[in-house]
């Protein structure tokens, strides 16, 4: 860009020779540009891919089996119940008497969190989108949009710590509860954390609306609400949806803050009030202290497995009922 | 009888058996033939006056015509008339507009009911992005006007106003298809069809033919003559020919202020004004 401006400025004072050789300069810089660009493409292939082979090969023997040397010759294989493991609400992998591998209770724990989150989070990052693109002035919008950007921009610790320190005995305060860790606490912190991303990508999508639709719809006599759910809302449907996803997925990889806020314990939850944990926040928070190659490492990572299983589900959702509405309306 | 509302186009002559609610009786005609009266209109965006001491008398039944150079304020002088230009910060207006013999800019006139009086069709062609009989149905729905009707008098009123426009035949098949998939002229049809379930009594357009192909301009152009008697129609338009075939009277625009006034013949055949003259040869782009 500055470049760009600079080479304006030369040519328009003439600067002939300057602009030959910056000329030339550019011909000979294109091909290695060209090459770096190629390379940050499908590095981007390439990371997704590693990461998953690898993650996907430290969970194989899990389900495949490990085998210690109990005595001479003798072979004790240790293997996952994938049963057990589907549908048991019971994770306890440190007992040593009999562990038990179920992350039922860590899937539910994840998604009563998101799903309330997105619950909070899709209201208020839609009408702060309505009012950032539509009530407010250009100078109010800049601030608003800055303060947005700096809101995304708080690490989740900080999060985690505004939910044990403010969150916490406010709800214990208003609940009567004994602790104020849980679903509540969690995701009304993850609801916060999601709005940034949103806003901005609702934003973009409203904003993208051509005016013409906004004067069609003022023209016929609606007012601004009518003209926004009447107009607006069906004109950015993709875009809207798009945040939607997007803000649930922020929800379901998001681990320090719902590590810090849930309760972290391993529940089915029935309320609000309960506390529970999460398939990110368990891998957090047990891989440092389980012993590599033992049969608990392995599971953690298929755990890592089902999330990345999550998350392409919701991506794979996303880009098909995107697609699918744009489908709808173009037949 | 609502006083709050614009009144009524009194002659409304349209055949089709719509029910308008709250229509009340006719008022008392006292500027029988008159449809627009501005009187001494100013109006600023920020410091720049874009209309100066605009005074005119828009008549009914009939089409008009606003020519002008680039940047005159034809389209300013329009917007005017629907309030359209309030949505823009910075602007002010002093001075008066009657429309049926009500001042748009009085306190009991709220913009949602003008609107409603008053249609706009846009330079480029601007249906919203929902499906076509949602479209031709959006206004209705908004002032609830056809809220009583049943599913098939919903149909009706689709019908005819698309039958009015000359698109039904074309679009009856898809009526379920969004509307920004249609051709430009199409879309540009179904902008002016989407006013005729309201019974509009002014509609204004802003250059409708400029985004259309040669055959689409005969097409569009065809059909604002068949709105001539029912509706008074005011078209801002650059081309001169256009101005020639398509309107009754016109009226000639320069730097904000109206330079003349009169019919369409007498204009381009004797202009009183040298500057008129100077324009319709073409000599100010
Ligand atoms: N929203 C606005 N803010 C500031 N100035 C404006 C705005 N709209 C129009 N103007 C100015 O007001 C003057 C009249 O503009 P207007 O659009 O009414 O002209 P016009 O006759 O319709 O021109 P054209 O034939 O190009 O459409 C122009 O000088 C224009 O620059
Ligand atoms: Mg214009």
């Amino acid at each position: 860009m500055l470049l760009l401006l600079l080479l304006d400025r030369n040519t328009t004072k003439g600067n002939l020779s300057f602009r030959r050789s910056f000329q030339q300069l550019q011909d000979r810089l294109e091909p290695v540009v060209v090459g770096v660009i190629y390379i940050c493409g499908w590095s981007a292939i390439l990371f997704v891919i590693a990461i998953f082979v690898f993650v996907f090969k430290e969970s194989l023997p899990a389900i495949t089996g490990i085998g210690t040397e109990i005595a001479a010759g003798e072979i004790e294989v240790e293997q996952l119940d994938l049963v057990e493991f589907t549908t048991s609400p019971r994770w306890i992998p440190e007992s040593s008497k009999k562990p038990a591998f179920g992350i039922l209770a860590l899937i539910v724990g994840t998604l009563s969190v998101t799903f309330f989150s997105i619950l909070l989070a899709v209201p208020l990052g839609l009408g702060a989108a309505v009012y950032v693109s539509e009530f407010a002035g250009n100078k109010t919008r800049e601030i608003l949009k800055i303060l947005i950007e700096l809101l995304a921009a708080i690490p989740s610790v900080v999060w985690g710590f505004i939910g044990i320190v403010i969150m916490n005995p406010l709800i214990t305060n208003l609940s009567g509860e004994a602790v104020g860790l849980n679903i509540l606490n969690a995701g009304i912190v993850l609801a916060l954390m999601s709005v940034p991303i949103i806003v901005s990508v609702s934003e973009d999508a409203l904003r993208a609306v051509p005016d013409s639709f906004r004067e069609a719809g003022l023209a016929m006599g609606a007012n601004r609400w009518e003209m926004i759910y009447k107009v607006l809302f069906p004109a950015a449907k993709n875009g809207l949806l798009a945040a939607v996803l997007l803000g649930i997925g922020r929800g379901i990889g998001e681990t320090m803050a719902v590590l810090m806020c849930t309760g972290h314990s391993v529940n089915m939850p029935t309320s609000l009030f309960d506390p529970v944990r999460t398939l990110t926040a368990t891998i957090a928070a047990e891989l440092g202290e389980a012993v590599r190659g033992d049969l608990h490492y392995h599971t953690l990572f298929l755990i890592g497995v089902v999330l990345f299983a999550f998350a392409f589900i919701i991506n794979l959702t996303a880009d098909l009922v995107v697609k699918g509405v744009r489908d709808q309306s173009n037949v | 009888m609502s006083t709050s509302t614009i009144a009524p186009n009194p002659s409304t002559s349209n055949p089709e058996p719509i029910l308008q609610s709250g229509d009340p009786p006719s008022m008392p005609e006292t500027n029988d033939k008159l449809s627009i009266r501005v009187r001494d209109l100013n109006l600023w965006y920020g410091d720049f006056q874009a209309l100066k001491d605009v005074n005119i008398d828009i008549r009914k039944g009939i089409i008009t015509g606003l020519i002008g150079p680039s940047g005159c304020g034809k389209t300013t002088l329009l917007r005017c008339f629907n309030r359209i230009n309030e949505r823009y910060e910075g602007v002010k207006t002093t001075g008066d507009i009657e429309i049926l013999d009500k001042n748009i800019y009085d306190s009991d006139v709220t913009s949602r009911q003008l609107r409603r009086r008053i249609g706009m069709v846009f330079q480029r062609p601007n249906p919203l992005p929902i499906s076509i009989y949602d479209n031709v149905l959006f206004g209705a729905n908004l002032h609830k006007t056809h809220k009583q009707l049943t599913r098939r008098e919903r149909n009706d009123v689709v019908q005819q106003a698309l039958e009015q426009v000359a698109l039904w035949d074309t679009v009856k098949d898809k009526l379920k298809t969004r509307a920004t998939t249609l051709t430009l002229e199409q879309q540009q049809k179904l902008c002016i069809a989407r006013l005729i379930p309201l019974k509009p009594d002014v509609i204004l357009m802003d250059e409708p033919c400029s985004a259309l192909d040669a055959e689409g301009i005969e097409q569009v152009e065809g059909l604002i003559e068949s709105l001539r008697d029912d509706y008074t129609v005011v078209i801002v338009t650059h081309n001169m020919a256009q101005a020639r075939r398509a309107t009754d009277e016109c009226i000639f625009m320069l730097m904000g202020k109206i330079i003349e006034h009169s019919s369409t013949a007498d204009m381009f055949l004797n202009p009183r004004e040298e500057q008129t003259e100077m324009y319709i040869q073409g000599r100010y782009g």
